[in-house]
């Protein structure tokens, strides 16, 4: 069982023609992700890599069943994308592409209110469920099938700390990367609420960063609402207040809100542990486990 | 902070420059943002020299206030305000104030401005609030004063409307949040007009924040925006090239920050001698946490951005060994997009070059092609570890020694 996504989850590419969405659309396939399409305007009768390509999502939807869509768009058009995949009313969309100028997301955050589309991302490394499909651009040689579900804003954060379960012979149900920017789709919030109700999923990392409040949010969810043992990773400990750290979103305001401190205190108020080090996350996992 | 807008356009997943919330404009250029688009501003003159202050002064009609134009808060404190009654004291201000280095930025240029006398300052503001993901419009009747400390010992001073993003602030909004800031009637409807002025601005402009702080009410019930705070998505500079354009002028920080920005790099540099050099803002975040919790202290935060190849590889060690108080370097890459055998490529290059390597390597490679990489990797001129947690402890301890 998984989250989200599996082997019968049909993929529409948006930007299949380009350099990085050519790569990684084969790249998901060799992993066995179901790609029926390619989606960019003006490239509509075209093939990429044996996969049909049309010139707007919404006929990828009517020809092909594609029901998800992996979005590698350059960002001044990225936004246009998202509601282009949002209208075209497929269950999900992961956007990639970093860049997106947050006065777009914040009119796409207005329109996911408004459809059934389940939105991932932007600025995120996609979402995997081991030995079944991959959407995004995780190495999937690094997951290994299992018990633990991971939701991260970090994508690189999201591949060492899986590496540290991996070593230990801890897999993983479903890893969702949410995505370091001010405005995303799918929350933490959202994704604990997918892998409490997963009855394959028995444990849950939480991997967090400094900025916004997104983390303390999930701390009360979790009080509240989740069985399921969580441990918890902030990064940005040392992030000096005012300086953005390389997200758009990790960034401590001038009047201390987002910080570590802040996040750790209202995690483990929730009863979860958090790892001073990726090596001690595995740790707690392990502890839940056995 | 200069972002290039075709590497923008064609990259997908890039590293990207910009350690700070936005692009942030000088006062001089926001007041003439603001003042173009029709909010009352003082008249004021920019200058670089003494005479040039005194020639403004002169034209603009005394008293005024000389302005150094660094983008730091707190300027009036600091001694970077100053007010003028006559010649005399315009010399004198000027001559205290250009040249002066303010909380670390050196002045060079002064705003020279007509001096406001007000009744009352009141503060507006459009930010993004991120955690409803839209716009918000704030007003206080508390202007004049860091709205930071407003915010967090008295919240209810703060009046705030949530805007839309798809119909944009409805003109009762800008009446509403006016009213139950409890801004007089008598300027009320002025002060909406500002209000709604600066949306357009912000939503026209790509804006992260717009701030006009202090507002100020004068004896005859006119507004004027005293100070003028805009800050740009850096994001959206691409569709902004007026903006961009302005942003090379607001260009500063110091040198290591401008050779990052040269480079393309996100980097932001800290006080630590523990250098640090990775691939995606969490994982690096959490390399500057790891050799805080070892006992080290970081040099610098340097993010190589997805898909690195070798040339960039070595411009990052390049820029982190500028930074003369940098003892040791962990260089730490987990593949995802990018690959090993070209981070190993990258680090030959740039090492290879040297007599004597400056300081210290450690890496630690992962993911992707790791395997290649350890082949290339001339291992003569570095340290090589197989955990983060190893690697971070070694280039600490290497920092250490060379201090003792």
């Amino acid at each position: 069982m998984s989250v989200l996504v599996d082997d019968d989850t049909r993929v529409v590419v948006q930007g299949i023609t380009g350099g990085e969405g050519k790569f990684h659309a084969e790249q998901m396939m060799e992993y066995g992700t179901n790609v029926v399409a390619g989606a960019v305007p003006g490239k509509g009768g075209q093939e990429v890599s044996g996969v049909p390509v049309y010139d707007t999502v919404h006929e990828a939807v009517d020809e092909e069943n594609a029901d998800t869509s992996v979005i590698f768009v350059p960002p001044a058009f990225a936004g246009d994308a998202i509601f282009e995949s949002l209208d075209s009313g497929l269950d999900l969309a992961v956007a990639i592409t970093e860049g997106i100028p947050t006065q777009d997301m914040a009119r796409v955050n207005k329109r996911l209110a408004e459809t059934d589309t389940r939105l991932i991302g932007p600025n995120c490394p996609g979402l995997i469920t081991p030995g079944e499909a991959k959407l995004g651009i995780l190495p999937g040689n690094i997951f290994s099938e299992g018990n633990v579900g991971l939701v991260s804003r970090s994508g690189t954060l999201t591949y060492q700390v899986v590496d540290n379960l991996t070593n230990r012979g801890i897999g993983q149900t479903t890893a969702i990367g949410i995505g370091g920017d001010p405005i995303i789709g799918t929350d933490f919030v959202d994704a604990l609420e997918l892998f409490e109700n997963d009855p394959d999923t028995d444990a849950i990392v939480m991997c967090g960063e400094i900025g916004g409040e997104d983390e303390e949010e999930a701390a009360a969810f979790i009080d509240e609402n989740v069985d399921t043992p969580v441990a918890g990773f902030i990064a940005g400990r040392t992030a000096p207040p005012g300086k953005r750290m390389g997200h758009a979103g990790a960034i401590v305001s001038g009047s201390g809100t987002g910080t570590a401190e802040s996040k750790i205190s209202a995690l483990n108020d929730a009863g979860v542990p958090v790892g001073d080090t990726p090596e001690e996350v595995a740790d707690h996992i392990e502890e839940f486990l056995n | 902070m200069r972002v290039s807008s075709e590497r923008k356009l064609a990259g997908f997943k890039q590293g990207r420059n910009g350690p700070s919330n936005g692009m942030k404009l000088h006062e001089y250029q926001a007041k003439q943002v603001f003042a173009d688009a029709g909010v009352p501003t003082p008249d004021s003159q920019l200058a670089s020299d003494v005479d040039g202050v005194v020639t403004a002064a002169e034209e603009i009609g005394y008293p005024v206030a000389v302005k150094a134009q660094v983008q730091v808060g707190g300027r009036g404190k600091a001694g970077g305000i100053k007010l003028a009654e006559d010649e005399d004291e315009a010399r004198e201000a000027a001559e205290s104030i250009l040249g002066m280095d303010l909380k670390g930025y050196h002045v060079d240029r002064v705003l020279v401005e007509e001096a406001v006398d007000f009744t009352d300052e009141l503060y507006v503001g459009i930010t993004m609030d991120r955690g409803e993901g839209k716009p918000v419009a704030m007003v206080s009747t508390k202007g004049g004063v860091n709205i930071e400390e407003v915010a967090e010992e008295d919240p209810d001073a703060i009046a705030r409307e949530h805007i839309d993003p798809a119909f944009g602030m409805h003109p009762y909004q800008a009446r509403k949040a006016v009213y139950d800031a409890g801004v007089d009637q008598s300027v009320a409807r002025d002060v909406s007009s500002v209000l709604t002025t600066l949306y357009q601005l912000w939503d026209d402009k790509d804006g992260a924040d717009a701030e006009i702080n202090p507002l100020m009410v004068t004896s005859d019930d006119d507004v004027i925006a005293a100070d003028a705070v805009m800050n740009i998505d850096e994001d959206a500079l691409f569709r902004q090239p007026e903006l961009a354009e302005m942003e090379e002028e607001a260009a500063g920080g110091d040198d290591l920050e401008q050779k990052a920005d040269e480079y393309g790099f996100d980097y932001v540099r800290l006080e630590g001698n523990t250098g640090i050099i990775g691939n995606g803002a969490g994982l690096v975040m959490t390399t500057l946490d790891l050799v805080d919790y070892y006992g080290g202290e970081p040099a610098n935060f340097l993010d190589v951005g997805g898909g690195a190849k070798a040339d960039r590889i070595a411009n990052a060690l390049d820029m982190v060994f500028s930074d003369d108080n940098v003892e040791s370097v962990v260089f730490n890459i987990f593949g995802g997009i990018t690959r090993g055998d070209e981070v190993a490529k990258g680090i030959n290059e740039a090492l290879e070059q040297f007599d004597e390597i400056p300081k210290p390597v450690v890496v630690r490679l992962a993911g992707t092609n790791w395997e290649e990489g350890m082949e290339i990797l001339n291992e003569d001129l570095v340290t090589v570890e197989q955990t983060l947690e190893d690697a971070v402890q070694r280039a600490v301890e290497y920092a250490e020694e060379v201090s003792e």
